[in-house]
C-alpha cells in the first residue's frame, strides 16, 4: 500500500484526478492537487464551482467516484479504518460553525480529544484551554454555543479543531455567515494559525486574506481548476479569461 | 408623558409609565380590552358558578364515606357514595393478588420510585451507583411479583453474567456488531435451543417466593406494570428503530420500516388479541408463555413503534451541519449517535415521547377486553355485587383521578426536563 516516494513524503494532501458526480451532474472534473505540509491555499470561485465540494471530499464528507485522494499517506477509499483515520488528522471549520448546541464550549473542545484520541479528560481539558486562550477566548469555556456572538463561536469552532492537532485544516466559508465588524476577529485567528505553520486550504471570498498569507491561490469554475498562482501573480496578472472576469467582479468594489 | 429631553446617547432607561404595570394593567388587557371579551369574561364567571359549587356538593359536602351498603349511603346524603371504594380499596390496588403476599407487591413499587429516581434526576448524590440498581430492577421487580424457585432465580443471574461479560469483553467488536449477535441468539433460542432449562436444573427448585399466578394481578398494580414496563423498554427500543429507519443500510432499513408501518397499521387491541390467542403458535412448540408478558411485549411494541416515528421526527429536524460536524471530529457511527445526535435528538422529541407514553399509560385498560382485571375490569365484579349495584360513576371517577395524577405527573416532568434540557438561548 505504501508506494509514497520520499519526493512526496512531504505531500499532506494529493488529488489525482479526482472525479465526481451528484447524480448525472458532473460536479467535480479532473480535478489534481498537491499540497505540501505547511503550505497555504486559498480556494474561490465563482458560487457552484465545486469548491466547497473539492475540499469536502478531504475528509469524506462528500465521496469521490473516480481518481485517487491520499492524505498524510492514507488513501480514501470505502475501508472505514482509513476514513476514521484521515478524519482524525484533518480538521475542519465550516460556514455555519457547526458548534453542538447542547455541550458547553470547554465540551466542543474536548469531545474529539477524549472520544477519538481517548485522552483522560483532564489532559484534554488543559489542551482545550490552552487553544481557547490562543482564539482568545479562555473566559467562555463555561458557556454555551448559543450565548456566543458568531464570531466567537466561529473562534470556537476553530479551536475545537485544533484540539485534535490535526496535520491540515479545512477551512469551508470560514467568514461568510458573519457579521462584518465579526469578519476581521475571526480572520485574524486564521492568520495567526497560518504564521504558527499549519497546513490550510481555505475556500473564502476574502482576497485580502488571500493576499496576505496564501502561498498560492485556485480559482474553480464549473468544477475544473482553471486557474493557480501565488497571490501576487494570481491578483495583478491573471491569465485566464474567466479568471479575469471574477476577479473584475469581486474587486469591482 | 415627560417633556424633559436629553442631549443624544445620554437617555437613561425610565420604568414604564403607570396604568402600564401591575395586576390593574393585566385584568385590563387580559379580561376586559373589548365588548367580547367583557362578554366572554362575564359568562366564564357564570359558568364556573353554575358548574363548581354543584359538583363540590356531590364529590365533597354531600358525599358519604361511612356506610356499608349503597342503601346506607342515600340514606346519609346525596352526594358520591365513596364507601364503595372505601370497601374495594384494596382490591382496586391490587386486584386478586393474595393478601398474604401483598407486601411482594409494595416493595417492588418501592423499590421502582428508588430505580426511577435516578433515572429521572441526573444531579442525585450517587447517581452512577444507583444506576446500577435501577438496572438490575426489572429482574428484582419480576421475581418480587411471580416469585421464583432457587433454580430460576441462579438461571436468571448467570445469564445475566454471561451476557454482562460478553458485552464488557467483545465491546470493541461495536454495539452493531452486538445486537447483530443478541439477534442471532434470539433466532437460536426460537428454534429451540434450550436456553436457561438446563441451568434451572442444577439447582433445588425450592421456592424462594412463592409463585403467583399473573391471572392473580390486578386493579392499579397491573396498570402501573405494564404502563411502567412498556414505558421503559420501548423508548431504547423505539429509539433502535428510529435509527434503522434512518440507517444507510437497505436491510436493516427495510426491516425497521415494515416493523414500524405494520404495528402503526394494527389497533392495539388487535395486538392484545394476537397476544392471548394467535402467539402460542408463532412460539416454539412446548413454551407456555404467561399472558401477562405476551400482553406486555405487545404493549411494548405498539408503543416502540411510535416512538420511533417521534424519534425520527427529531432526527430529521437536526441541521445536517451536526452529523457533519460528528463525522468530521472521526467519531464512529455509534459515538455521534450517542453523544451528539440523540441528546439533541431526542430533546426536540419530548413533547412527542411524553404524549406516546401517556397515551400508552391510558391504553393499558384495553386489557380489560382479553379479561385482565384492571380497574376498569373490576368495576364489572364489584358492580355485579348488590350491595353497591349502580355506584359505576364513583368508581370511575376514581379511577379517572388516578389516572390524572399519573399523566399529570409525566406532563410535568416532561415540561420540567425540556426547561432543563434548554440550551439554545433563544429569545
Amino acid at each position: 500500500m505504501n508506494t509514497n516516494t520520499n519526493n512526496d513524503q512531504r505531500l499532506v494532501v494529493e488529488m489525482d484526478q479526482v472525479h465526481k458526480w451528484y447524480g448525472t451532474f458532473h460536479v467535480l472534473k479532473d480535478i489534481n492537487l498537491a499540497v505540501q505540509k505547511g503550505e497555504r491555499i486559498v480556494v474561490c470561485g465563482p458560487s457552484g464551482s465545486g469548491k466547497s465540494t473539492m475540499i469536502r471530499c478531504i475528509n469524506r464528507l462528500e465521496e469521490h467516484q473516480q481518481g485517487r485522494i491520499v492524505v498524510d499517506g492514507t488513501e480514501l477509499t470505502n475501508n472505514l479504518k482509513n476514513i476514521a483515520e484521515v478524519r482524525s488528522e484533518v480538521g475542519m471549520v465550516f460556514q455555519h460553525f457547526n458548534l453542538f448546541p447542547h455541550l458547553t464550549v470547554l465540551e466542543n473542545c474536548t469531545l474529539g480529544p477524549i472520544w477519538v484520541r481517548k485522552m483522560p479528560k483532564k489532559e484534554a481539558e488543559e489542551i482545550a484551554m490552552d487553544y481557547l486562550s490562543r482564539v482568545k477566548i479562555p473566559e467562555q469555556a463555561l458557556k454555551f454555543p448559543g450565548q456566543l456572538s458568531g464570531g466567537q463561536q466561529q473562534r470556537v469552532a476553530i479551536a475545537r479543531s485544533l484540539c485534535m492537532a490535526p496535520n491540515v485544516m479545512l477551512f469551508d466559508e470560514p467568514t461568510s455567515a458573519l457579521d462584518p465588524e465579526m469578519i476581521k476577529e475571526v480572520l485574524d485567528t486564521m492568520i495567526e494559525l497560518a504564521e504558527s505553520g499549519m497546513t490550510m486550504i481555505c475556500v473564502t471570498h476574502e482576497m485580502g486574506f488571500a493576499k496576505t498569507v496564501a502561498d498560492r491561490v485556485i480559482f474553480m469554475d464549473e468544477g475544473e481548476i482553471i486557474e493557480q498562482n501565488e497571490p501576487n501573480a494570481f491578483f495583478d496578472n491573471p491569465q485566464n479569461e474567466r479568471t479575469q472576469l471574477f476577479l473584475s467582479q469581486i474587486l469591482a468594489h | 408623558m415627560s417633556e424633559q429631553s436629553y442631549a443624544p446617547g445620554s437617555h437613561p432607561d425610565l420604568p414604564p409609565p403607570a396604568g402600564q404595570r401591575g395586576a390593574i394593567k393585566w385584568i385590563r388587557e387580559n379580561l376586559f380590552s373589548s365588548p367580547t371579551n367583557i362578554v366572554l369574561t362575564l359568562l366564564s364567571i357564570f359558568l364556573v358558578w353554575k358548574i363548581v359549587p354543584p359538583m363540590l356538593d356531590w364529590l365533597v359536602f354531600d358525599s358519604v364515606v361511612d356506610a356499608n351498603h349503597r342503601n346506607e349511603c342515600r340514606e346519609q346524603g346525596t352526594g358520591a357514595c365513596w364507601a364503595v371504594i372505601r370497601e374495594r380499596f384494596t382490591q382496586l390496588i391490587y386486584g386478586f393478588y393474595p393478601t398474604e403476599h401483598r407486601w411482594r407487591v409494595n416493595l417492588a413499587f418501592v423499590l421502582m420510585l428508588a430505580a426511577l429516581l435516578p433515572l429521572l434526576w441526573d444531579k442525585m448524590p450517587g447517581r452512577k451507583t444507583l444506576l446500577w440498581f435501577s438496572a438490575a430492577f426489572p429482574v428484582v421487580g419480576f421475581f418480587l411479583l411471580w416469585g421464583g424457585t432457587v433454580g430460576e432465580i441462579a438461571a436468571t443471574i448467570i445469564w445475566i453474567a454471561i451476557f454482562a461479560l460478553t458485552f464488557r469483553f467483545f465491546s470493541f467488536a461495536g454495539i452493531g456488531i452486538l445486537l447483530a449477535a443478541l439477534f442471532v441468539i434470539g433466532a437460536l433460542a426460537y428454534f429451540g435451543l434450550p436456553i436457561g432449562i438446563n441451568i434451572a436444573s442444577w439447582f433445588s427448585d425450592a421456592a424462594v417466593l412463592e409463585p403467583v399466578e399473573s391471572a392473580k394481578f390486578g386493579g392499579f398494580m397491573l396498570t402501573v406494570l405494564i404502563g411502567f414496563t412498556g414505558i421503559t423498554l420501548s423508548l431504547p427500543l423505539g429509539i433502535l428503530l428510529a435509527l434503522g429507519r434512518s440507517s444507510n443500510l437497505l436491510i436493516v432499513k427495510a426491516i425497521c420500516v415494515g416493523f414500524i408501518e405494520f404495528i402503526r397499521g394494527v389497533p392495539l387491541i388487535t395486538l392484545l388479541f394476537i397476544a392471548s390467542t394467535l402467539l402460542n403458535y408463532f412460539l416454539p412448540p412446548g413454551t407456555n408463555f404467561d399472558l401477562l408478558l405476551r400482553v406486555m411485549i405487545m404493549v411494548t411494541i405498539f408503543s416502540a413503534a411510535y416512538i420511533a416515528e417521534v424519534v425520527r421526527g427529531g432526527l430529521a429536524a437536526l441541521p445536517k451541519g451536526q452529523f457533519e460536524a460528528a463525522d468530521a471530529t472521526g467519531l464512529t457511527y455509534w459515538e455521534s449517535m450517542r453523544l451528539i445526535v440523540l441528546p439533541q435528538a431526542l430533546k426536540i422529541s419530548i413533547p412527542g415521547i411524553v404524549n406516546t407514553f401517556i397515551g400508552l399509560y391510558k391504553d393499558t385498560t384495553l386489557v380489560l377486553i382479553i379479561g385482565l382485571l384492571d380497574p376498569l375490569g373490576l368495576t364489572q365484579p364489584i358492580l355485579a355485587d348488590s350491595k353497591w349495584q349502580s355506584l359505576s360513576t364513583e368508581l370511575y371517577v376514581f379511577i379517572a383521578l388516578f389516572f390524572f395524577i399519573s399523566c399529570f405527573a409525566m406532563s410535568r416532568y416532561s415540561l420540567y426536563l425540556e426547561r432543563k434540557l434548554d440550551t439554545s438561548h433563544r429569545n
